[in-house]
Formats: structure tokens, sequence, C-alpha cells
């Protein structure tokens, strides 16, 4: 009997250690999505970033992935099943997950985090966002260029200083270029909501604007510009190129997948260690989308000479003077912005109207 | 604050056209809560029918062919529903909440190719003479066929259900389905012609989204109209003309507070996000004074013959 006792517990404890060795071999990594992946946008490319991953490492990393995730209290659900899945990096990719993140990340010490777009971190919790308003200072000198009626339409999602970063890049750019031009702001408060997203954007449109830049993620904004003739648009997060040669003129191309190869191979061999990257077009991750043919040949030269610019550290998108909306000096002659007052940004800039909402 | 730019023949067009879908969707859902039966499955539905509507609309060239299919998808799915409550006796709530699950997660499945295509137009109407009547023709008369056919459909609802016999069947078995019963009416065949019809309505509405509204297809893109559709139903105390008021009022704020962001207004979005629902608790506030709820009285219950 005792015999017998021994060897299933051998064979227990044989099975347990095979199990183990097997999870070991593999890297779990899991991805928590704001929207479905076949919003065409955000969404979307963060997908591309998570099957580039299993494209590098094969058998040695395993995904999991969940959708349409709420920003709030489930999202605190949803990564800490993950987490008990056995996840070992968990990638949460927006901003609402900030505090979800951080809670999670508590509970569980072993497991490495990386938050999307945020800036709280911890011994487990790295941020990581990439530096949209140069892609924005791009769009909106186009833009300026572009609109007849002096009227940008601009999408945003939520007044977060990430969408705040973008509008006055853009504004700071469309301006630069234009003079007259003036920026019509709509809240959606959602970042993928289709029909709201339409909605918004014929608002606009019939409201003069012939050129709509969008903060959300789907492609519906494009579809009512198309539908409408005469307005131009800019992809967001993805290429959106379905959409060219009109209405998308250019876009803002959003590649994680470097990135996300980078930190899984550093989970791989425990070298991880929590930071803070805020990455732009010059590391290759924020893409400038072609140009089409809609556009003008010297205004399509101008915008690759300021990406050119902005890449190689030349030029910064956020350099003075520039005064806030209040009048206020902000920059100085020649200064340039630096990240916390970007990370931060809640403000804008001289020159555009409205206020931001709380 | 410039309200001069907010042009109020654009805004009223617009309003109408973004509030047919839940116009569509809320009628259907009416007339199954008339007949005494509660399905929650509208968001499942609509969304089924718009995926249908945007791939049989993109196979075919034709948005009419998507209309008409995304119509009987979104029947085919009601039936699911029908079979699993009227015949099996299951709980509505239940099953309602799991025919929206379920129509997400379809319409995900199917959608998938459809991803980033393009939908086929559909062209608007200018109704020949009354389009050029000043104001009242750009805001009224100058629009895709949908719109004014979702018009026929409340008109054709109204009198079936006010003056015809079919009508009053309808009305008696959703009152009390017991009497219907004893009165010889066939309760069960009633209720399921009346989900199907509502089925049809949910897919046309969600059809109506994918095909003109935003147009194209992508994954959850009704984004929770299914479930103002069931409010707008409570909202309009089960009367016709009053969901035609109500999704108009609906949509219309939608419509409204983003011309009112994009003209600069400082009235916080949230008061003219939220304004319907409290028009809608205040509805059923006075609505319950008068003791009059309005509601069908065997609405929600089950319906077994030897009962």
């Amino acid at each position: 009997m005792k015999l017998v006792t021994t060897l299933l517990a051998g064979a227990a404890f044989g099975l347990a250690f095979a199990t183990a060795a097997v999870a070991q071999d593999k890297t779990k990594v899991g991805f928590i999505y704001v929207g479905p992946v076949g919003d065409g946008g955000w969404t979307y490319e963060h997908d591309q970033g998570r099957l580039a991953l299993e494209e590098e490492f094969g058998d040695m990393v395993e995904t999991v992935y969940q959708e349409n995730v709420p920003e709030g209290a489930d999202a605190e659900r949803a990564i800490t099943q993950m987490a008990l899945s056995g996840a070992d990096l968990i990638f949460t990719t927006s901003f609402g997950f900030m505090d979800p993140t951080i809670a999670v990340a508590e509970k569980f010490p072993d497991v490495k985090f990386e938050h999307a777009t945020g800036y709280k971190t911890a011994d487990n919790v790295g941020v990581y966002s990439a530096r949209f308003y140069e892609g924005r200072a791009v769009q909106g000198t186009i833009a300026g260029h572009l609109t007849e009626s002096n009227i940008v339409g601009y999408i945003g999602s939520f007044p977060i200083p990430e969408v705040i970063r973008g509008i006055n890049s853009a504004y700071i750019h469309a301006k630069k270029v234009n003079p007259d031009v003036q920026f019509k702001i709509v809240w959606a408060y959602t970042w993928f909501d289709p029909a709201k997203e339409a909605d918004a954007a014929k608002a606009l449109i019939e409201q003069g604007a012939d050129v709509i830049l969008q903060h959300t993620d789907s492609t519906a904004p494009q579809a009512a510009a198309q539908e409408a003739g005469n307005v131009y648009t800019f992809g967001q997060a993805s290429d959106m190129i379905e959409y060219a040669p009109m209405p998308r003129v250019s876009s803002i191309i959003d590649n994680w997948a470097p990135y996300y190869i980078a930190r899984t191979k550093a989970v791989m061999d425990g070298t991880w260690e929590s930071d803070n990257t805020w990455d732009g077009i010059g590391a290759g991750m924020v893409g400038i989308g072609e140009i089409t043919d809609a556009v003008p040949a010297e205004v399509k030269e101008e915008a690759l000479a300021l990406k050119d610019a902005i890449a190689s550290g030349e030029y910064h998108p956020f350099t003075g003077p520039l005064n806030k909306q209040d009048g206020s000096t902000w920059l100085a002659e020649g200064e340039t912005a630096d990240d916390g007052t970007l990370a931060g940004m809640d403000f804008y800039v001289e020159g555009i109207e409205g206020d931001i909402p709380n | 604050m410039d309200f001069g730019s907010i042009n109020p023949i654009l805004l009223i067009a617009s309003l109408m056209v973004a509030s047919t879908p839940i116009l569509l969707a809320a009628l259907g859902e009416m007339v199954v809560e008339k007949a005494g039966v509660l399905n929650l499955g509208v968001e499942g539905m609509m969304i089924t029918g718009a995926v249908v509507g945007f791939a049989i609309g993109v196979n075919t060239g034709s948005s009419w062919a998507g209309f008409a299919v995304a119509a009987l998808a979104g029947a085919a799915l009601s039936m699911i529903f029908a079979i699993i409550t009227q015949v099996l006796l299951s709980n509505q709530v239940a099953t309602g909440l799991g025919l929206t699950l379920f129509g997400l997660g379809l319409s995900s499945l199917i959608g998938k190719p459809y991803v980033g295509m393009k939908a086929p137009g559909f062209a608007k109407l200018h109704i020949p003479g009354l389009s050029e009547i000043p104001f009242v023709g750009p805001v009224l008369f100058r629009h895709d066929p949908m719109v004014y056919v979702s018009i026929l459909i409340v008109a054709g609802v109204w009198y079936l259900l006010t003056f015809t016999r079919a009508g009053l069947i309808l009305r008696a078995v959703g009152e009390n389905h017991n009497a219907a019963h004893a009165l010889g009416y066939k309760v069960k065949t009633v209720r399921f012609a009346a989900i199907a019809f509502g089925g049809a309505m949910a897919g046309l509405g969600g059809a109506y989204v994918s095909l003109v509204r935003v147009p194209q297809w992508v994954e959850g893109m009704t984004a929770g109209a299914g479930w103002i559709a069931l409010a707008i139903v409570v909202f309009a105390s089960w009367r016709p003309w009053r969901i035609l008021l109500g999704a108009y009022l609906f949509g219309g704020i939608t419509v409204l507070q983003l011309n009112l962001q994009a003209a600069g207004s400082s009235i916080p979005v949230e008061y003219l996000s939220m304004s319907p629902y409290v028009i809608t608790i205040l509805v059923l506030v006075i609505i319950s004074i008068r003791g009059n709820h309005g509601a069908p009285g065997s609405l929600g219950r089950v319906f077994h013959a030897s009962h």
C-alpha cells in the first residue's frame, strides 16, 4: 500500500514538475484592449504588435488578449484574470486602465505590467507611449494648407493630456502656415463609437469644417467625410489607407511591434525593469502614412521636411515663443517644452477658442 | 459661443438620420411588448442586422437587398428567442440578455472579412415638389428612402394596433394571455409573429447604421443603440407616435450636443447626454402617479395553456 502511495506521489510530483517546466519554456504575454481588434485603428495596431511578437518568438511565446474591456472597475477584473491565468507580462493598452493596472500590479509582484499612455509606474509597472504630437505637427501643417474655409474640425475623445497635446501641436503648425485658421473641437467622450464619431464629423462638416482631424479610433469619420465630398481627413493610429487618396490624405501610424518584442525579450532574459518609454518619429514608434496626391506637391514636401526635422531631433514641435490660451507666456523664444509639462498638459495654446471640459 | 454657425435645417435633417436606427428598433420592440413579451435581445439583433445587411449590400451592390436580408436575419435570430421562451418556457429576461451576447459574438465572427470595406451607396430621394418648399423641404423631404419607410412603418403600426382586428387580438394577448386563450386566440402564434416582427425591425435598424449612418462595418458598431431603443419604448408608454417622438428626442440630443460643442457652447455635455434618461424617469413617474403605467398586463410573464 505504502509503495502505491509513494509511486502516486512520485508520479504527481513528476507531473507537476513537467507542467512547470513547460510553463517556463513559454513566456505568456497578455494584452488588454479597450476596443475590438477589428476597429481599424488603435486596438488594431496593438494587435498587429501582438502578432509580430508571435512571429518573432514562435513557440517561445504564448499570447492572449481580451478585447472590448471597458475603462473602469471592470478593467481590474479583466487584468486580474489575465494575471491569474499565468501571464508573465501584461500590456494594458488604454489610458483609462492606469489605476486598475497599478492596483492589480500590487497584488501580483511577480508579473510584469506595461501600461500605454499613462504616467504611473511601480517596480513591476512600466509605462510607454508614443509622441503622437510629432505626427500631429505634420498633420497640422498639411491641414493649414488644405483648408479653404479656414475651419479645421477636431474630434477629441477625452480631455486628457495626450489628446490636448495633439490638438495644440496640430493647431500651432496649422497656424504657422495659415494665420486665419480656426479649430472647432468636439469631445465625443468615447474612444470607439462609430455612429457617434460619424455624427461628430457630420456636425463639424455642417459647421463649415473642410478638414477633420480625429483622436478617436474608428474609421467612421473618414466615411462621413467621403460622403460629404470636399473634406480632408487623416488616418488615426492606423493607416486607414482604404480611404486614400481622398478623404484620407495622410495618417499617423502607431508601430508598437519593436517595443513589444524588446520588452518580451527582456522578460525572457530576466532583464526587465520598470521603464518610462516615450518614443516618436525618430525611433519609429510613430509613422507618417503616405501623403497622397490630393495634397499639392509643395505642401507634401514641406510636411516631409518637417517630419525629417522632427525625426532627427533638430526641431521640437513645441518650440517657443508660445503663449498659453490666456495669453500668459509658456515658452520663450527658442525654448522647447520639457516632457513633464507635456505629459500633464491641461491647457490650450493661444489662439484656440473654447474651454477644456473638466 | 456662436449659435449662428448651427444651421437648423441641417441640424434637424441630421437628427432624423441619427434617430432612424433607434426608431426602427424601438417600434419593433414595442410591438413585441404589446404582445406581452419582453425581448432584451434588441442590441444583439441590431448588430446582427448591421453585419448581415452590410455583407449582403457589399456583395450584391444593392443597399435594398442588404436591408431585406438584414430584416430576415433579425427575424431569424429572434426565432431562437421565441422558441426558447415560448415553447421551452424559459425566463425572458435571461434569454433576451443571452440573445444580445450571442448576437454580438456572431456578428464579429461574420464581420471579420468585411472590416475596412465600403458600403454601396444609398442615394437620397428628393421628393419632387415637396423638397422645394423652403425650410420644410430640406428638413423633411430630402432624405434617403429608409427615413420615409421608417415613418410609414410608424403610421402602419399605429393603424394596425388601433383600428384593426389583428391589432386588437395582439393587444388582448399582451394584456391578459389567459383571457385571450380562453377566447380561442392562439397566444403563441400571435407572439411568434410579434417577436419575428420585432427582430426584423431591429435588423433593419442595425442595417441602417452600417449601410447609411456610418456607413461601414466596424465590430460593436451599434454601441448600445439597442438599449436606448428599450428605454424609448418605456418613455413612449407603448404608443407608436410617442416612439417617433422619443426616438427623435434621444437621437436629437446626441446630434445637438455635438453641434453645440462645435459651436463653442459652454454647457457641459454631460447635462445634455443624460437629459433623455432624466426625461424617461420623469415620464415613468408621471404615468405611475396617474395610476396607469401603460405597460401591457402580461408583459414578461410565461404563458402555458395548462396554467
